[in-house]
C-alpha cells in the first residue's frame, strides 16, 4: 500500500476529551461524536497540523512512547490513518 | 378540542386537549397539587382525538397527537386513555426538549445531591426511585431526568409514576390509597397504575440537586457493585440520551462533564430491599 499522506482537521473543529481508556472527541463540523482508544488520539496529536504519512506518524510517536520495537509499527499506523480519514477526522493531503 | 387541561412538570408546560372527558378528568385528579401556570405558554401539546368521528362512540379509541407523534402508531382503548396522554407526554418531551439534555433515567436526591439511575424498562429503576421517593428521599422523577449544560445540575421532572405489575403491589402497600390512579390491566405495557409523589417533592421540582452517583441498576441476580468507568458511563448515556444528538456540542460538554464529576455504579440486586440498601451505601460514600 502506497504510503498516503493525510492533514488532521483543524484544531478548533475538534474538542476531545478523555474519559479513562476511552476518548471522546466531537466534531464541531458533522455534529458527530467520535469514540476512541489508543492509539487514535495520539496519532492525531502527533500529526499536529502538519502533512503527515505513516512513516512521519511513525518517526513522532517513536519520540514520545515507548512503540514496542516488535516488528514495523507502519503497516498498522497506515491502517489506523485510514480509519481516520473514513471517520473524517484526517484528511489526504 | 373539547376537553382541556395543563400540566406543568418540572420546567415543562404542557396543554393536553382530548374528545373525550375521561382522561382529562383522571389527570387533573393525578395533576391537582402541582403548581399551575395557565398564563405562560405551552411547551408541548398533546392531543387525544377518535381516529375517526364515531369512534367517540362506539368502540372509543384514542389517538395520540401533537408536535410529535408515532407514524402509524395503533389507537388505545379509551379505557387506557390515560395510558395515551402519558405515552404523548413522554414523546413530547423525548424529541421536543431543547433546554437541557434530556437522560431516560429516574432520579431521587437528599440535602440537594441526586442519585440518578439509568436503566432499560425492567431495570427496575422507576420502582427503586418511587420506593426510595417513599423512604426519606425527594422523587425527582421516575423516567427523565434533565442535566442543565450551564452547570451541571440535574433538574425534576416528577411526573406521576407510572408503577408497573409487581412494582404496583409494592408500593401500594406503602401509601395512602388516595396517591394512586386507577389500575389499567392488561395494557401493552403490562398492568399499569400510577402514583401521586408526595407533596414535598412536587413542592420542591423546581429545585435543581448537584449530581453524587450515577447508577445503572439490573433487576435479578446477586447483590452486586461495579465500579463503571467514565468512558463506559459517557456511552450508556449518549444511549439513555434522547436528545443529545440534538444538542450538538452543549449535550457532549455536560456529558462529559457529567461522568467525570460523578462516580458511576452497576448494581444488581434480588429484590427491592437489597437494592435500597445498595442505593443507600453507595451514596453515603459518594458524600461522604
Amino acid at each position: 500500500m502506497a504510503d498516503r499522506v493525510y492533514r488532521a482537521a483543524p484544531p478548533e473543529t475538534l474538542r476531545i476529551e478523555a474519559l479513562g481508556d476511552l476518548t471522546v472527541l466531537f466534531d464541531r463540523r458533522s455534529m458527530q461524536t467520535h469514540l476512541m482508544i489508543q492509539p487514535m488520539p495520539e496519532i492525531l496529536a502527533a500529526m499536529a497540523d502538519d502533512r503527515c504519512n505513516a512513516a512521519t506518524v511513525a518517526e513522532r510517536l517513536a519520540a514520545r512512547f515507548d512503540l514496542g520495537g516488535e516488528g514495523d509499527p507502519m503497516p498498522l499506523i497506515a491502517e489506523r490513518l485510514a480509519e481516520l480519514a473514513a471517520m473524517g477526522l484526517v484528511a489526504e493531503a | 378540542m373539547r376537553h382541556s387541561t395543563r400540566i406543568a412538570v418540572g420546567p415543562v408546560q404542557f396543554r393536553i386537549g382530548s374528545d373525550w372527558r375521561a382522561p382529562v378528568a383522571v389527570l387533573d385528579r393525578l395533576y391537582a397539587g402541582y403548581p399551575r401556570d395557565d398564563t405562560r405558554p405551552a411547551d408541548a401539546t398533546v392531543r387525544l382525538f377518535a381516529a375517526r368521528p364515531w369512534r367517540r362512540w362506539l368502540r372509543p379509541s384514542v389517538q395520540i397527537g401533537g408536535d410529535f407523534v408515532i407514524p402509524d402508531a395503533l389507537p388505545l382503548p379509551l379505557s387506557m386513555g390515560l395510558l395515551a396522554a402519558e405515552m404523548g407526554m413522554n414523546l413530547q418531551v423525548a424529541l421536543g426538549w431543547r433546554r437541557h439534555l434530556l437522560l431516560h433515567a429516574s432520579a431521587v436526591a437528599r440535602d440537594g445531591r441526586a442519585v440518578i439511575m439509568s436503566g432499560e424498562s425492567g431495570s427496575g429503576k422507576s420502582t427503586l426511585a418511587a420506593l426510595l421517593g417513599e423512604d426519606g428521599w425527594r422523587l425527582m422523577g421516575d423516567e427523565f431526568t434533565l442535566i442543565d449544560p450551564a452547570g451541571g445540575d440535574a433538574l425534576a421532572f416528577p411526573r406521576a409514576v407510572s408503577l408497573k405489575n409487581a412494582a404496583i403491589a409494592e408500593v401500594a402497600a406503602r401509601v395512602d390509597t388516595a396517591r394512586l390512579g386507577p389500575l389499567l390491566a392488561g395494557t401493552p405495557k403490562g398492568d399499569i397504575r400510577h402514583l401521586i409523589p408526595r407533596a414535598d417533592a412536587i413542592a420542591a421540582m423546581h429545585e435543581p440537586a448537584r449530581p453524587a452517583l450515577l447508577l445503572f441498576p439490573r433487576f435479578g441476580g446477586e447483590a452486586a457493585i461495579e465500579p463503571m468507568g467514565e468512558g463506559e458511563a459517557f456511552v450508556r448515556l449518549t444511549e439513555a440520551s434522547t436528545n443529545y444528538v440534538a444538542l450538538g456540542e452543549p449535550g457532549f460538554a455536560a456529558l462529559t462533564r457529567l461522568v467525570r464529576e460523578t462516580p458511576a455504579f452497576g448494581i444488581s440486586y434480588p429484590d427491592s430491599t437489597t437494592g435500597l440498601a445498595l442505593v443507600e451505601q453507595l451514596f453515603a460514600e459518594a458524600v461522604r
